[in-house]
């Protein structure tokens, strides 16, 4: 093993071993949140559907928008890593693994929502066995399982390295049940030059697909509503402005998450201002085309002034005002502020602009989903006067926590098991670089 | 012979009127001939009638072996074809509605549906600001370009070759992508397990009448086919006390209320018929005559229903402005 690799070892191998007091307070605290989403959910099958703020207007709410917003996130974590692997930027090495596992993470979480939109979970298989090809929803299920398979396979050839050196290295204190895992997961990778040409030949083709699927199923995901009649959703413009917009929101998490690992792990050697600022202009040219496709669609719509499009807008400006400014006006200028003046580029800075990018994004998913539906093409008439304004119930809310500590149980199990920073990345050695490159040198933020 | 022609022969005999009397259509209806191994039926008097059947066969059985009049029913698979050589539309004369919602009560007391769950909805529509207001009772519009079909991920909604579109609550999973596609809100949703009484809840579903009503799963307007069948009108039609729903066959180029019957062309060319939303391209079965010469002023249909019910209509502009609100009880 070369002389980096072996002293990047020793520095995470500690992050590996047991963890620490710290670590299982915060996964207790996500495991009581879970279990009260689980709570909810049991609540939600004994009484039905009738117990969550959905009804026959608003048939979807915060479910179908943390569905779209966790996708979102996914693709988002697929489109950076592949593309920062495959422009083979220098500064990737210490964050990709970041992006791939928000990728699969929020993948995985996303989709689980559907199953509790769904008035029938019993039946979900009957979108396999019955499928119908005309139905967007049998795209997006085709999509999304590619999309699974796809992801699953890039983030396990980017492991494989790091299991290969996890296994050989000795001076590991892990249990043996892991050691043996690594030995397993790594199916005898001994970097041998045919298997070192082989992998990298598999990663690149993997993250060019990668890449080229997250973009067809989030456009998938937008045509569902693209393709209805529905005021505010029936727009041209939704399959590249959801692409663009679940990029945005997924560089917003990559940055947090930066911030998050730095502060525990100690990562201040590794992850850099730099790589904030370098993300962070990738967040100011995400929001800046967020922020133009939104200005685009909704410019359209108010000022044709259809009838239906009217209603909506008006519904917006006066029952949703402040989520409209904190999804459209705050989502989009604050992180472009504080990116796009030098010396607002401070690490803490970055990530509250990344936070607020988040925030955003998901009020962004809820005024997509909400509203149009509050504001269908008959008034809502001759109905119960509390079914006609959608707002979540706390059954809706305990799941929608319950998916967050998920995401949260999973990165932190995820970074206990494999170390957060590629290690195989860092020793990489692209072909266009010097050698000297390879060290590892601190760097003053 | 198959099935559809056998029953098509059974219609056009009907609808001939060449029936040799009450005991042989109710055989043509769907009544079974009892086995001949009933012992009463063996020792008693054997008398005999003459029936005709499905397949044009004259035939004679005893008289004690024709069972009643039977409800014909139609499985899932069945519900999917339609009723061969028809294509049904529906005529709504908002000029005599008044929001009596017999319509609703009909239509909830036929297909045994739970409380708040309803397949039709009375709408008080007012175009613009200098024009007048209007009852407006809102079905399913069987569209011939339903997106709800297009939309379906599992072929549980499907469209009929007599222009009725359905769900079969059994097929459906409750992705409610039809409720969103629907443009004119037609679709409702069961949100809890259906309060339906023991008698209903046991008889074997058909998608036809919707019963027994399942939860997690779409419901909507159905046409009432299981009526059609026996040459019925639909439920909300018989009920109208004011004869505003015609309903019919576009083929025929007839619709009737029940009291009137009028050639639907004429009706439509002379009364300026037209279809909701037409510009959407979803041509639906179901048409509108405009609410000229009224024959009740539409306030009357705000002040003659409950309360319960006014508050259904407590968000429109139109009842704030005309029926304010005491703000001060005392």
């Amino acid at each position: 093993m070369d002389k980096t690799s072996e002293r990047l070892l020793e520095e995470f191998a500690p992050q590996l071993e047991s963890p620490s007091k710290k670590w299982w307070l915060i996964f207790g605290a996500m495991l009581v949140l879970f279990a009260l989403g689980i709570y909810g959910l049991i609540y939600q099958i004994v009484h039905g559907h009738d117990v969550t703020g959905m009804r026959d207007h608003v048939v979807w709410g915060v479910y179908i928008v943390n569905f779209i917003f966790f996708m979102g996130l996914s693709y988002a974590g697929a489109i950076i890593s592949g593309a920062l692997h495959l422009l083979k930027t220098d500064w990737r090495k210490p964050i990709i693994r970041m992006g791939e596992l928000i990728t699969v993470i929020s993948l995985l979480i996303g989709p689980c929502f559907i199953i509790f939109c769904v008035g029938r979970f019993d039946r979900l298989h009957y979108l396999l066995i019955y499928p119908r090809i005309q139905s967007p929803i049998t795209w997006d299920v085709i999509a999304i399982m590619t999309d699974i398979v796809g992801c699953l396979l890039y983030l396990y050839l980017s492991f494989v390295e790091d299991f290969a050196k996890l296994r050989d290295y000795a001076g590991l204190k892990v249990p043996a049940w892991k050691k043996k895992t690594y030995t397993f997961l790594a199916m005898n990778y001994r970097g041998t030059p045919e298997q070192v040409k082989l992998l990298k030949k598999s990663k690149n083709i993997v993250a060019a697909m990668v890449i080229a699927i997250a973009i067809i199923v989030y456009s998938v995901l937008a045509w569902i509503f693209g393709v209805t009649l529905q005021p505010g959703w029936h727009s041209t413009i939704f399959g590249p402005y959801f692409v663009i917009a679940a990029v945005y929101s997924g560089t917003g998490l990559l940055i947090v998450l930066m911030w998050l690992y730095r502060k525990i792990f100690k990562l201040e050697e590794y992850i850099t201002k730099k790589h904030f600022v370098n993300v962070g202009v990738m967040l100011l040219i995400l929001g800046a085309f967020y922020g133009y496709f939104t200005f685009s669609d909704y410019l359209t719509k108010w000022y044709g002034s259809v009838r239906m499009d009217k209603i909506l807008i008006d519904h917006l400006f006066k029952q949703y005002f402040w989520e409209f400014v904190v999804a459209n006006y705050i989502g989009v200028i604050v992180p472009m502020v504080i990116l796009a003046f030098k010396r607002f580029r401070t690490v803490n800075l970055i990530s509250i602009g990344a936070v607020i990018t988040l925030i955003s994004l998901w009020f962004n998913r809820y005024l997509i989903v909400v509203p149009t539906l509050e504001t269908p093409f008959l008034p809502i008439q001759d109905d119960r006067l509390a079914w006609i304004k959608y707002s979540p119930t706390w059954v809706e809310i305990s799941i929608f926590a319950a998916g967050i500590a998920v995401f949260v149980m999973l990165m932190m199990v995820a970074a206990k098991f494999i170390p957060i920073i590629s290690i195989s990345e860092m020793t990489e050695v692209d072909e266009t670089e010097q050698v000297e490159s390879v060290e590892i040198k601190p760097v003053q933020s | 012979m198959d099935k559809s022609e056998a029953r098509k022969s059974r219609r056009n005999f009907l609808r001939l009127g060449l029936g040799a009397g009450a005991l042989s259509i109710a055989g043509l209806a769907g009544a079974k001939i009892a086995s001949n191994n009933d012992p009463v039926a063996e020792k008693g008097v054997k008398e005999t009638i003459k029936v005709l059947t499905p397949d044009g066969k004259l035939v004679e059985v005893e008289k004690t072996s024709i069972l009643p009049p039977k409800d014909i029913f139609i499985d899932r698979k069945e519900a999917q074809k339609g009723i061969p050589g028809r294509k049904f539309v529906m005529v709504i004369d908002l000029a005599k509605c008044k929001n009596a919602r017999k319509c609703i009560d009909a239509c909830q007391e036929g297909h045994k549906l739970p409380h708040d769950h309803e397949w039709i909805k009375l709408y008080l529509l007012k175009d613009s600001d200098q024009t007048a207001p209007y009852w407006f009772p809102k079905p399913c519009y069987h569209c011939d370009n339903p997106l709800c079909v297009s939309v379906c991920p599992v072929g549980a909604t499907y469209k009929r070759s007599d222009g009725i579109v359905l769900v079969d609550t059994e097929r459906c999973i409750g992705c409610k992508f039809c409720m969103t596609g629907c443009p004119y809100s037609a679709r409702v949703f069961h949100w809890k397990k259906p309060e339906v009484s023991a008698e209903i809840e046991n008889i074997p579903y058909s998608p036809e009448t919707n019963v027994p009503p399942k939860e997690g799963t779409v419901g909507k307007c159905v046409f009432c086919p299981d009526k059609l069948r026996n040459n019925e009108l639909p439920r909300c039609a018989t009920a109208c006390p004011m004869g505003v729903i015609y309903f019919g066959d576009m083929l025929e180029d007839t619709v009737t209320n029940g009291t009137e019957t009028v050639r639907f062309s004429e009706i439509i060319t002379s009364r300026g018929g037209y279809r909701h939303m037409e510009h959407l391209g979803t041509e639906p079965s179901v048409y509108y005559l405009p609410p000229t010469e009224r024959q009740f002023p539409w306030e009357r249909g705000y002040e003659g229903i409950p309360d319960s019910i006014k508050s259904r209509y407590d968000n429109i502009d139109i009842i704030k402005e005309t029926f304010p609100k005491d703000s001060n009880p005392s």
